[in-house]
């Protein structure tokens, strides 16, 4: 007389084992953006901060449209145009991590496994301290009596204006996401197969051939998840262009900061929030389903 | 002057293949060890492969093999040595610019590129227009053939599958030399004979001068028009599978070229020798002995009998019989305390075969090897 085995699994842990976890990516992930979600569409109080609960739309109309003193919806590009420039940087930031991240990369996956272990934990350097601090540094390193206008005066070059620039904004969103972009292109290249090379090579391919026809289009997976990994923190990113780039031009990041800072409008803040949440969703998706279609292997870790 | 006009009417076959073949001299290569130490990987190869043949390089693991394939396609810098194909010095030519194709032990198919793509991929390199790549993939899947399965990735093949897919990339670039790393090793029995049918209708029919690798023996005898045995980095005997076979030069070939008794023999001051307590015979051929007065003899189990039907060598006490279907293995042990392998072909009704008993073992003069330089 055998008892049906329902479907348990010798060593497997009952339905409930799994609830802490469950408890922990629900408070932790989903709990605050229910709480952003649900503020976007909320009122905005008369004085400014906080939320009254009280249902509208008005924070997402905001985005696009101001109010005319009589009292007409007139369509507003302002904000968009921080979008836009907001996405710029991102995408430059995501180009220039990548010329940068894939030589290195390629070289590190060539070293001896041991060396190559080095590397990788070299690579993460940076993320053992604190981003505030290693931003610091860098202000320390553009300022008017910093390390590079010493020297620049000391060789006769005169002084640059380097701190709170468009440029040194950059220069910070590359420095601090380069390792993200890094790691996933060394873990797709360390699984290359470098007898594919020689392959190449043996049907007549040049070194640069090579890397662009073989080497390259097996990176794939990296390059995208390195890209992603980049470009939507980057997009986002609030440190370097209020410490480094000075505030000066207006950005998602600091638009969101001041949203719940000086200007007090939390509703707006939420509502870019989620913007911005969607529009990232949607790039996802898109890259899910190309990733489906052309049988690319995407996941989204170092 | 390359294009020197040759004099006289028949060329001797070494002229020839100077001339059109490939030629290694001196080849040698040194490897450091993760130890510190360094292995001779090449110690000194020259070989001369004929235009148009089919030349296999056979020894064990860690012989050189590879090293030696590798230098030829230019994935490997040699120390020192030449290497020739014609009168053209290549080896000082990059891998993308020698004549010469590989087929990799591991298939090296690109993994993101489809069969049609994979095998265009060396055409596509020599710029060739479309149209005539498209037909020359298309000659080629007939060709080892694939048609029909121009559209599927590498890893939606079978293994006997990528392998032709690698066989008619290499051949798509009408190379003037094939390399074949241990391309059958992967496949299983009953295929790898399938495959070594294919490769030699392939070779016949290209033309291409085919150099294989193995380290298997059978493999080697049944496609090689000839064989190059190699040991620790040297080829140490290089003839046809029938010379190999029943010429070995030294213990190292005839023990790993099929299966050898190697017999110490005593010689005496007429030349005639004898094994353990067997009678005094001539030897077919004159031998220098070793210091002792010994020689060692090399014969082939099938060449022994136990029917009396050749001159006696020597007898002992029967150990074991086998029975193998096709044929009998027996085992004799000697006085001495060596044993010997016989192998008897059918019909073997007629042999009465007691263990224990004694039996006459014999051998013909011709079958029995003396090997050069050793006891
Ligand atoms: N890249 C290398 N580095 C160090 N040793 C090597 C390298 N390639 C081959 N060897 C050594 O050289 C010897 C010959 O190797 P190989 O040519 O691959 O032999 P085979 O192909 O005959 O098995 C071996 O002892 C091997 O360990
Ligand atoms: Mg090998």
């Amino acid at each position: 007389m055998s008892e049906p085995n329902r479907g348990r699994t010798p060593g497997r842990l009952p339905w409930f084992a799994s609830l802490p976890a469950l408890v922990i990516g629900a408070l932790f992930t989903i709990g605050p953006l229910a709480v952003i979600v649900a503020f976007s569409f909320m009122t905005r109080p008369a004085q400014g901060g906080g939320v009254v609960y009280q249902f509208t739309t008005d924070a997402y109309r905001t985005s696009l449209f101001t109010k005319s003193f009589n009292g007409d919806l007139v369509f507003n590009s302002a904000y968009l145009e921080v979008f836009w420039r907001s996405v710029v940087q991102a995408t430059i930031s995501t180009a220039i991590c990548f010329v940068l991240a894939f030589p290195l990369a390629l070289w590190i996956a060539t070293r001896t496994p041991r060396v190559q272990n080095l590397l990788v934990l070299a690579v993460t350097i940076p993320f053992w301290t604190n981003l505030l601090v290693r931003t610091y540094a860098w202000m320390l390193v553009l300022a008017k009596d910093g390390v590079i206008n010493q020297a620049s005066r000391a060789l006769g070059l005169g002084e640059h204006e380097l701190l709170y620039t468009d440029l040194a904004s950059q220069l910070g969103l590359i420095y601090t996401f380069l390792p993200f972009m890094v790691l996933p292109l060394y873990s797709s290249l360390s699984g290359f197969d470098f007898r594919l090379a020689e392959a190449g090579y043996d049907l007549g391919a040049h070194k640069f051939t090579v890397l662009r026809r073989i080497i390259l289009p097996m990176a794939r997976p990296g390059i995208i998840s390195g890209s992603l990994l980049v470009f939507m923190p980057a997009l986002g990113s609030y440190v370097q262009p209020v410490l480094l780039g000075g505030g000066k031009v207006l950005l998602i990041g600091n638009l969101i900061a001041s949203q719940f800072g000086d200007s007090r409008n939390w509703p707006f803040g939420a509502a870019l929030s989620v913007i911005i949440l969607a529009l990232l969703g949607l790039c996802l998706l898109g890259v899910g389903l190309w990733a489906r279609r052309t049988g690319t292997k995407v996941s989204l870790s170092l | 002057m390359p294009n020197a006009p040759v004099i006289g009417t028949t060329r001797p076959a070494e002229v020839v293949a100077r001339e059109n073949g490939l030629t290694i001299g001196n080849a040698r290569k040194l490897f450091a060890t993760p130890e510190g130490g360094v292995v001779k990987a090449l110690d000194g190869v020259s070989l001369q492969i004929r235009d148009g043949e089919f030349f296999v390089m056979l020894g064990p693991s860690g012989c050189g093999k590879t090293t030696l394939l590798r230098a030829i396609a230019g994935l490997e810098v040699l120390d020192s040595g030449e290497i020739y194909l014609g009168r053209d010095r290549i080896d000082s030519l990059p891998a993308y610019a020698r004549p010469v194709n590989t087929v990799f032990q591991s298939y090296a198919l690109f993994p993101h590129l489809t069969v049609a793509q994979n095998i265009a991929f060396g055409l596509q390199m020599e710029r060739l227009p479309k149209p005539e790549i498209a037909a020359r993939v298309e000659e080629m899947m007939a060709l080892v053939r694939l048609d029909g399965l121009g559209g599927r990735l590498p890893s939606q093949l079978s293994g006997g599958q990528q392998q032709r897919v690698a066989l008619a990339r290499a051949l798509a670039k009408r190379p003037r030399v094939l390399l074949l790393d241990e391309p059958l090793a992967a496949l299983d029995l009953k295929l790898r004979r399938g495959m070594q049918d294919e490769l030699r209708r392939l070779q016949r029919t290209t033309g291409v001068t085919f150099v294989f690798v193995t380290h298997d023996q059978e493999e080697a005898l049944s496609l090689g028009d000839r064989i190059a045995v190699f040991s620790n980095g040297v080829p140490v005997q290089v003839g046809t599978a029938e010379e190999i076979y029943e010429q070995p030069v030294n213990r190292f070939v005839a023990d790993f070229i099929g299966e050898s008794n190697f017999l110490a023999a005593e010689i005496n001051d007429d030349g005639d020798f004898r094994v353990a307590d067997g009678p005094w015979r001539e030897l077919s051929e004159p031998v220098l002995p070793a210091m002792d007065g010994t020689v060692t003899l090399a014969v082939r189990p099938e060449r022994l009998v136990v029917d009396g039907t050749a001159p006696e060598l020597v007898r002992g006490a029967l150990a074991e019989v086998v029975y193998m279907g096709t044929d009998l293995r027996i085992r004799v042990s000697l006085a001495d305390g060596t044993s010997l392998a016989i192998r008897v072909s059918p019909p073997f009704e007629q042999l009465h075969l007691t263990p224990g008993a004694e039996v006459v073992v014999g051998a013909e003069p011709s079958h029995l090897h003396p090997l050069a330089g050793e006891r």
